[in-house]
């Protein structure tokens, strides 16, 4: 019901794509539902999916590519396994949040925006989670963590990825 | 039974209220004790969350802040009968923080479970819309104007003039929507009240449907916030299912169908013209105005955008009658606002309260000091985009006006506290670097104006002809503030400035004197 719900992504298929386009198509300005559908479904925009919701939206290709570099959500490569993201905001900044998301850039290796060689963990920067009473504050696999100091997401980090594990051992 | 509350507000969860209600269920089970656990949105005492209540015969006693580990030793205490422990805090609404406020607008946020239907009703939901129901559009549009009810997005324009704008205006059909973008770091009280009373926003829209003769209406809730969006959505579903939402409102005339849209972090998409855009399937690129989104909005058509609060504050002038919710605040601030106490503070959390007191008592009565324990240095008022004030100006009241003339802003009412490590000069910096990260684009003197703005202040803190550079940099807000096409690059400035005014010993990085 709440976030904590770490999706299980399709890998891509143009019929899944259209029964995903389909399902929303009907909606007054449709275009930012669908492309939240696509990502949903399958973890990113693919760019094969934007020739397929212009078609069906009757928009020109570049309105729907517009619409994936604009907004900052939308992916349009397959995102790590698990997803952090680390709020930037000035209220996390003033306890702590810069030094926060150093340790997360330099103990993950990774720019914010990048994933891991390993493909395990990709890192966002987020500008605000609304948690701006018990900052700092991340969000590991879409659950909210207040009062994060580093040793906290090191701690957070190694608990996903041990549950990733098994998640992709149910799968194989 | 005993009903015990642990809230499923997201801020409570994330210091563990899903363990501490799970722990408690366990311990109830194994001394085989009769409770029933609630899940109930959060009294706004973040500094107490996880924050746990339990009804007694005395009313509902808090303890917290709780974690699992605690759970068995307040059983073993007797919480489920009171009974004092060291995490206790006795009768909840007999806490000073709280009690001292004026909870208008978050009366019912942390006491009721969020989605029942039972529990609104019988705390006074739909007491506006009934009276709401009885009255012409033009009546409602007079009573929320003669309110004195102004947006509590940031802008301030007056709700009731607002909607007689869209409700006068030609064209059809005419749309409300909901700003529920609430971006600004430091601001969470739309987040808490979708959460924690989302019957009262779903009302709110209503009402406003009535008044200006719309019957559909979009809620832009920012992705961020996931658990808002799956309350709304589940409290929308609800409410066509017991007849609040949909064809025959209250067996009325009504038809009113509301929808819940995702953002995609965009911050820009906060700006009401973006919205729209975004709302329309569009890149969150701003418009100019004229047209007023009243006149010409989604889709072209006459709209109302108004944010969570104001919506909310609604219920609160009808159900009680403009008179009463006028008679709180000062000048022309006129009822409640939902201040949010915000990073480095002792007690963070939701202060709802009448315009009027003073940013200092504020801090005082509500604050408690710094969470490190160091003095403040600084405090950001109204978002990103709002000014800096040190401690000399603390006097200042919280109220429209008074904050416009020190060139500060309320905006959503976030205060954001900093110690004494602060450096002001990188808050400077990031303002314009937030602006150019979130600038939508559309206009140049925000677009290239935040870039140069980083430049400039890089050079100010590397000693490069500094008194030249703090020049270069005002005329560069100048134009930022004048020339730009929205609040984002025209309100920029305003904490660049602030720093500037009152913290120019931090841009002066000239030997011995900062490091």
């Amino acid at each position: 019901m709440l976030s904590d719900v770490t999706p299980r992504h399709a890998p891509w298929s143009p019929e899944v794509a259209l029964e995903t386009i389909g399902a929303h198509a009907g909606l007054r300005g449709p275009l930012l539902p669908v492309l939240h559908a696509l990502q949903e479904t399958f973890g990113y925009v693919d760019p094969r999916a934007v020739p397929l919701v212009a078609m069906e939206l009757n928009l020109s290709r570049a309105e729907v590519y517009g619409l994936l570099t604009f907004y900052p959500d939308l992916r349009s490569t397959p995102p790590g396994k698990v997803r952090v993201q680390v709020c930037r905001g000035e209220a996390c900044q003033s306890v702590g949040g810069h030094a926060l998301a150093q340790h997360a850039t330099s103990s993950l290796g990774v720019d914010f925006g990048g994933t891991t060689a390993d493909g395990s963990v990709t890192l966002d920067e987020v500008f605000c989670l609304g948690n701006c009473a018990l900052g700092p504050t991340v969000t590991v696999a879409g659950r909210l963590h207040g009062r994060v100091l580093a040793a906290d997401l090191d701690r957070l980090l190694s608990n996903s990825n041990v549950n990733n594990a098994d998640v992709s051992g149910e799968l194989t | 039974m005993t009903t015990v509350y642990v809230p499923r507000d997201s801020s409570a969860r994330s210091v563990g209220a899903d363990q501490v209600a799970a722990a408690i269920e366990l311990q109830a089970a194994r001394l085989g004790a009769r409770v029933e656990v609630v899940r109930n949105g959060s009294r706004g005492m973040m500094w107490l969350e996880p924050l746990v209540e339990v009804v007694t015969a005395q009313g509902r006693v808090a303890y917290g802040p709780v974690t699992p580990d605690d759970v068995a030793d307040l059983f073993a205490a007797g919480f489920l009968d009171g009974q004092t422990h060291e995490l206790g805090h006795g009768p909840t609404d007999q806490i000073p923080w709280l009690a001292e406020q004026d909870r208008l607008t978050f009366s019912r946020v942390g006491v009721i479970d969020p989605l029942s239907t039972q529990d609104y009703l019988s705390h006074g939901g739909l007491f506006a819309l009934r009276r709401a129901l009885a009255m012409t559009p033009q009546q409602i549009c007079d009573e929320v104007t003669q309110s004195g009810l102004r947006g509590r997005g940031g802008a301030g324009f007056p709700v009731g003039v607002k909607w007689r704008t869209v409700l006068d205006a030609p064209g059809s059909p005419k749309f409300v929507t909901c700003n529920a973008d609430e971006g600004d770091s430091g601001t969470f009280a739309d987040r808490m009240l979708m959460e924690g009373d989302p019957f009262m926003l779903i009302e709110g829209m209503v009402i406003a449907g009535i008044a200006v003769e719309a019957h559909e209406g979009f809620i832009y809730i920012r992705s961020e916030y996931p658990d808002a969006v799956a309350t709304m959505r589940a409290a929308i579903e609800t409410a066509y299912q017991v007849g609040w939402l949909g064809s025959r409102i209250l067996g009325s005339e009504h038809r009113f169908d509301l929808e819940i849209r995702v953002g995609a972090g965009a911050y820009i998409c906060g700006e009401e013209t973006a919205m729209l855009e975004s709302l329309e399937g569009k890149r969150g690129v701003v418009r100019a105005k004229p047209p007023l989104p009243a006149i010409e909005g989604l889709f072209g058509k006459p709209t109302v955008v108004n944010n969570v609060l104001s919506l909310a504050s609604v219920l609160v002038v009808l159900a009680h009658g403009a008179q009463f919710y006028r008679d709180f605040g000062v000048g022309r601030s006129r009822g409640t606002q939902v201040f949010q106490l915000a990073g480095n503070v002792a007690c963070g959390g939701i202060v709802e309260t009448a315009f009027g007191i003073t940013l200092g008592e504020m801090l005082e009565r509500f604050g408690g000091g710094t969470i490190s324990g160091r003095p403040v240095r600084a405090v950001q008022v109204g978002g990103p985009l709002g000014a800096y004030l040190p401690p000399a100006r603390f006097d200042l009241p919280l109220d429209y006006e008074a904050f416009a003339e020190a060139d500060a802003m309320i905006g959503h009412g976030g205060i954001v506290v900093f110690d004494d490590t602060v450096d002001m000069a990188a808050q400077a910096r990031f303002a314009m670097e937030f602006c150019a990260t979130e600038s939508c684009g559309k206009c140049t003197p925000c677009r290239v104006g935040a870039v140069r703005g980083v430049e400039v202040i890089d050079r100010i803190v590397a000693g490069q002809e500094t008194a030249a550079n703090v020049v270069l940099l005002q005329d560069l807000c100048e134009l930022m503030a004048d020339g730009s096409l929205c609040a984002m690059g025209g309100l920029t400035p305003m904490p660049v400035r602030s720093v500037l005014q009152h913290f120019p010993e931090d841009l002066d990085r000239s030997e011995g004197v900062r490091p």
